[in-house]
């Protein structure tokens, strides 16, 4: 018998672990996100379906997957369908550079920051075929809207990230968390607050999320890209959206909030605990703000984020220079 | 200058984001306001600006009497027309009272006609066009209209939804005279023993 790698055994098993995990935190954050909804709103949120609740977003997914899938006639079949397909497939490679522990990571890489930022750009461009495949006008509108969103707010994302790269000169997550230290102080985001404040904005836009999810107003947009998707092809970019939530919430653990590292003891735990309230924090936004008009939404990139992702970036490379 | 001036109003507007925040944030950990409808009812003390359909206001000594004077007001601000009032005719005068007018009248005397007392003699509502727009509670003088309290109306024809506030106004007034009346037997001192054990038994169930 030949002998299997050691390393492809290993990947293996991490990839099937963030399946799973991808899996468990849809279902988790569905009903997160309700239950926040409902007690901003003082009403209970899901209540009937299991104990508070539980089984609700279990319901949801049973009923998404139980609709009929539908193809839009005069749409090119196979872009169409392919669209929610790439939209969700790299989404689990994004989680191999990510150290959740000290050795709970799935590949570790040199450039994982940078595989993080080059697969998460694949998303744009299933939301491009989206709309074009689905032969609707609404649908190609809305992905160009969605696009341009894209597009400009991965620049101050790369911008502020870069800032941190340059401080700790290491584009491996893994030595970025191992530069900080467990208490707060000793976290990046003490050393850069900008960084993180334009990271978490263009995290928000990256992700589609409120105050700028247009490319998903389904009852005020017509929902641009996923108009024509029904069943599971609309699930799987919901599933992605939420995916590609706990990656970016991830890297901003890791890069700014010290990683599995925490006070008294660390683990995998402290990292968990910091990605779920940033996610919170994502829910509690929304919740909060309302849609912003899409020429702000490009005013608030060009001409605040980017020059300051550029100024932080200036600075910090000044002063690491020194 | 200017440019400077906006760029720092932005900056200072930010706070507003603060802001927006902490009333959410409050809302987050605050009580729910709504109930699980089938195992709990709506109390009087939740029902505050609750607008259920109309009804009158008794006069505070008649009860069963409403205190509207029939000046049509709000009929002719109701943008629905869903209000209906027949004003109260002055009575007939006997024949002895006329007899008696006729003849003061002869003598040159000024003559006084029974007037038509200031009261409705019907009152309809229908609740199939109200749109609760509160016009005829604003207008009324007599301040004889109120939104009622009944979150749990149901019926299962429209003509239900007709109704008579007359007579729905004297049935409240019997019932409270019998709640009255309930209250005062078990205030007696004969009942306080059964009601404090009655009690008992609510707060262990």
């Amino acid at each position: 018998m030949a002998q299997i790698p050691v390393e492809l055994v290993k990947l293996l098993i991490a990839l099937v672990a963030i399946a799973a995990f991808v899996g468990l935190n849809g279902l988790v954050l569905v009903y997160l996100e309700r239950k926040v909804a409902g007690f901003v709103q003082r009403r209970p949120g899901p209540y009937e379906v299991g104990p508070q609740g539980l089984l609700q977003p279990l319901a949801d997914a049973v009923k998404l997957i139980g609709k009929q899938l539908f193809t839009p006639s005069g749409s090119d079949k196979l872009l169409f369908w392919m669209a929610p397909i790439l939209s969700f497939m790299p989404v689990l490679l994004l989680f191999l550079p990510i150290p959740f522990g000290p050795v709970a990571t799935g590949m570790e890489m040199d450039l994982g920051l940078l595989l993080i930022l080059a697969f998460a750009g694949l998303n744009v461009l299933a939301i491009c075929l989206a709309g074009w495949g689905s032969n609707n006008k609404w649908g190609i509108l809305g992905a160009a809207r969605a696009v341009a969103q894209s597009v400009a707010y991965e620049i101050p994302l790369l911008l502020s990230v870069l800032a941190i790269a340059f401080m700790t000169g290491s584009l491996n997550l893994t030595t970025v968390v191992e530069g900080q230290g467990g208490w707060p102080w000793q976290w990046n985001v003490f050393l850069q607050p900008l960084a993180f404040i334009i990271y978490f904005i263009s995290a928000l836009g990256e992700t589609n999320r409120a105050p700028f999810d247009l490319p998903e107003a389904e009852s005020e947009l017509t929902a641009g890209f996923h108009t024509e998707y029904s069943g599971m092809g609309f699930g799987m970019f919901f599933l992605a959206e939420y995916a590609n939530m706990i990656v970016v919430c991830s890297v901003a653990a890791a890069l700014f909030l010290g990683g599995w590292q925490g006070p008294f003891f660390d683990g995998a735990w402290w990292f968990l605990a910091k990605v779920y309230t940033l996610l919170l924090v994502m829910i509690w936004l929304r919740w909060t703000y309302p849609r912003v008009r899409f020429d702000q939404l490009l005013n608030i990139n060009w001409k605040w984020l980017m020059p300051l992702a550029l100024l932080n970036l200036f600075i910090t490379a000044f002063v690491m220079k020194l | 200058m200017s440019v400077i001036k906006k760029f720092w109003d932005d900056v200072t507007s930010l706070w507003s984001l603060i802001v927006g925040l902490k009333v959410t944030g409050k809302n987050f950990v605050d009580k729910n306001v709504t109930l699980h409808y089938p195992r709990e009812t709506v109390t009087s003390g939740q029902l505050e600006g609750f607008r259920g359909p109309l009804e009158l206001i008794g006069k505070p000594k008649a009860p069963a009497k409403p205190k509207c004077i029939a000046c049509m007001m709000c009929v002719t601000a109701c943008p629905s027309k869903c209000i209906t009032v027949v004003k109260a005719k002055a009575p007939k005068p006997t024949e002895a009272e006329l007899q008696a007018m006729k003849e003061a009248e002869e003598r040159g005397e000024k003559v006084k006609k029974p007037k038509a007392p200031k009261e409705p003699v019907k009152f309809f509502y229908d609740f199939s066009l109200c749109s609760l727009c509160g016009s005829c509670v604003e207008n009324c003088p007599a301040k004889a209209l109120r939104y009622s309290s009944n979150v749990y109306l149901t019926v299962t024809d429209r003509k239900e939804l007709k109704m008579d506030l007359l007579a729905r106004l004297g049935a409240q007034a019997e019932a409270s005279i019998a709640e009255k009346e309930a209250q005062k037997a078990a205030e007696s001192p004969k009942n306080i023993e059964a009601e404090t054990t009655e009690k008992q038994a609510g707060t262990e169930s």
